[in-house]
């Protein structure tokens, strides 16, 4: 396993936030570490607070209270555009493509962060832009390849197969560069062997790129399979925290899930 | 070169590789019969063509913000109106030769844009809208106030001198400003299939499409909303400038905002999102009101909105929709062929 243990502080450290929706608290003192080279699982029931929990740390929304550390350091104070620059990467639960960008454009995008220029150097083609340009191709076509887009990289995403989204979807996130990559239900709408697919990919991900990954998953063979260590959540606090045998195991993850009439 | 810079613009509306070859061509032929026009006409109906390709640079600068970045404007013809006032200003009070009014024309307008842009940041779709509409009913009113009339001549406007061509180029007046107007315009045309096709541009195309992806993917909208607003602006603040030069007059009754609206009418005509849609809207802008009112002059008004309507029904998606499916059906046939 790619981990450096002589690394400090864990990769990402939540401690203590909570976030309320008015009435509702969605998010009610959670705390967990994430260490580098890890794939930590996050579950509960609908509702639970996962997606809200993903939205904190892409700076989405703010907690209302309590901190995140990224690599040691609060993130609270970065601006949401500015978290892809720091190397944390994410998905979205339901697509949220560039629609009418091709596949290829909307991995260009993930890239963005990993050039610089302005509109003059682009407009004018100066030399800035033509580094750029090359730099964010070389990324793209390797993860094109990587992720097996060539035959559809030039089409719209617009019209193309829910699988081949996600997995572009993917390609888009890797395209940052992240340290840490958030996948907010990668297997939702996927058949049984795009979901075998799946897991296989996220440990590879893991194990060749060196990604960290917080994965909130509904697909239990799915988290079980693939985490080193799951997290649970109910009505926005953490009820369970341990590794898969552990947490299947437990009464109250039993409960919470039997509860809410899911299996 | 900005012919074949054409096909990767639109790349971006989605297209597929196999028809680079015919775009290039259609480019090329596009230019050449713009080049060879002025060589036939009288010079009233190439003072015409001139200020269709002025518009049209006007609507590619709208069609960047709103084709590209998604954000709406009825109010361009304010932007339009500054770049004709600085042109004028700096022409008649500075005495600076005409070509370099539009370089200036084009700072004061993208500075102008940026900054309307900021406020408007907060405001999405038909709110935007209205704020727009707001800047284009009270420039004509602002460029009346006595504070600035040393500048503006309040009311009277201000006249400006014809250019002759250079170089003792045997071209009369209105022949050599279309040739200059056509340089700009493709110049400027090059400049915007560059930035759809790079960096900012998909940064802008993104933030159209899915402005929560995209801040995820680490861009800044904001400042990129900000920025399309000054470029944007800049575009039609060039086109004003050309049109104070050409037109040899700018005067506060020129610049209402049924200006913006015509903008806005020949972006969609032409097409939203497709950039060589803006010389189709330029037409559009220019002699689709002759025509109505050669037709009928006593309802010329009603003519026009009959022929716009009627445009509209047939191509919902303005001309870059039916070149659009045109070229489908074509690729379609070329491919159903067994040989291929
Ligand atoms: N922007 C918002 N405004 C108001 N309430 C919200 C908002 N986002 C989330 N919530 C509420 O917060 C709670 C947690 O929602 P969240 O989307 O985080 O759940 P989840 O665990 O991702 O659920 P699912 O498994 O269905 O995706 C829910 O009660 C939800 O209605
Ligand atoms: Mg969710």
């Amino acid at each position: 396993m790619p981990q450096q243990e002589s690394a400090p502080f864990p990769l990402l450290a939540i401690r203590d936030i909570s976030v309320a929706f008015g009435g509702i608290r969605a998010l009610d003192g959670i705390s967990f570490d994430l260490e580098r080279g890890r794939i930590l699982g996050l579950i509960g029931p609908n509702g639970a607070g996962k997606t809200t929990l993903f939205n904190c740390l892409s700076r989405l929304y703010t907690p209302t209270s309590g901190d995140i550390l990224f690599e040691g350091k609060s993130i609270l104070k970065r601006a949401a555009s500015r978290m892809a620059e720091i190397g944390i990467g994410r998905t979205f639960q339901n697509l949220a493509s560039f629609s009418r960008l091709s596949v290829r454009d909307n991995i260009r995008v993930g890239a963005h962060c990993r050039a610089r220029t302005d509109m003059l150097s682009d407009g004018l083609r100066l030399p800035r832009m033509r580094r750029a340009e090359e730099r964010i191709n070389g990324i793209v076509d390797e993860l094109i390849a990587y992720l097996e887009l060539s035959s559809v990289a030039d089409l719209p995403m617009a019209g193309l197969p829910f699988g081949t989204l996600k997995r572009a979807e993917m390609a888009r996130a890797l395209a940052v560069g992240p340290k840490l990559l958030l996948l907010d239900e990668p297997a939702g709408g996927l058949n049984h062997d795009e979901i075998g697919e799946l897991g296989r990919l996220i440990r590879r991900m893991r194990d060749d790129r060196a990604v960290t990954v917080l994965l909130v998953e509904h697909h239990m063979n799915l988290v079980m399979g693939v985490s080193d260590k799951v997290v649970v959540l109910n009505f926005g606090r953490k009820i369970c925290e341990g590794d898969p045998a552990g947490v299947q195991s437990d009464v109250e993850v039993i409960r919470a899930y039997l509860g809410d009439g899911k299996s | 070169m900005s012919v074949r810079e054409e096909s990767s613009a639109i790349t971006a509306a989605g297209k597929p590789v196999s028809r680079f070859g015919a775009r290039n061509w259609a480019g090329i032929v596009v230019v050449l019969v713009l080049a060879a026009l002025p060589l036939f006409l009288a010079n009233f109906t190439i003072f015409q063509l001139t200020m269709m390709l002025i518009y049209a640079i006007a609507i590619l600068g709208l069609n960047l913000l709103t084709g590209i970045n998604g954000q709406f404007s009825l109010g361009h013809g304010a932007f339009y109106a500054i770049g004709a006032y600085t042109a004028a200003i700096l022409m008649e009070d500075a005495g600076l030769a005409y070509g370099w009014t539009l370089p200036a024309a084009g700072i004061v307008c993208f500075l102008s844009g940026f900054l309307f842009g900021l406020p408007a940041l907060r405001l999405e779709g038909i709110y935007l809208a209205l704020a727009t509409f707001g800047l284009a009913v009270a420039m004509p009113q602002f460029l009346k106030l006595s504070v600035i009339e040393p500048w503006t001549g309040g009311v009277q406007g201000i006249v400006i001198t014809k250019p002759d061509a250079p170089f003792g180029l045997p071209l009369s007046q209105d022949q050599w400003l279309y040739y200059f107007t056509l340089v700009v315009g493709l110049l400027l045309y090059w400049f915007a299939v560059n930035l759809v096709s790079s960096r900012s541009g998909r940064a802008l195309m993104a933030i159209r499409d899915n402005p929560l992806a995209a801040r995820a993917m680490g861009v800044n909208n904001a400042l990129y909303k900000s920025l399309a607003f000054g470029v944007s602006a800049a575009f039609t603040g060039i086109a004003g400038a050309l049109g104070a030069i050409v037109v040899q007059f700018v005067a506060p009754d020129s610049f209402t905002f049924f200006l913006s609206v015509a903008l806005f009418v020949g972006l969609v005509v032409g097409g939203v999102g497709w950039l060589p849609g803006a010389l189709v809207g330029g037409a559009f802008v220019v002699f689709v009101p002759n025509v109505a009112e050669h037709f009928n002059k006593a309802l010329a008004g009603a003519v026009y909105g009959v022929i716009l309507i009627l445009l509209i029904y047939l191509m919902p998606t303005g001309a870059g929709g039916l070149v659009r499916k045109v070229a489908d059906f074509i690729g379609r046939r070329m491919k159903s062929r067994p040989d291929r």
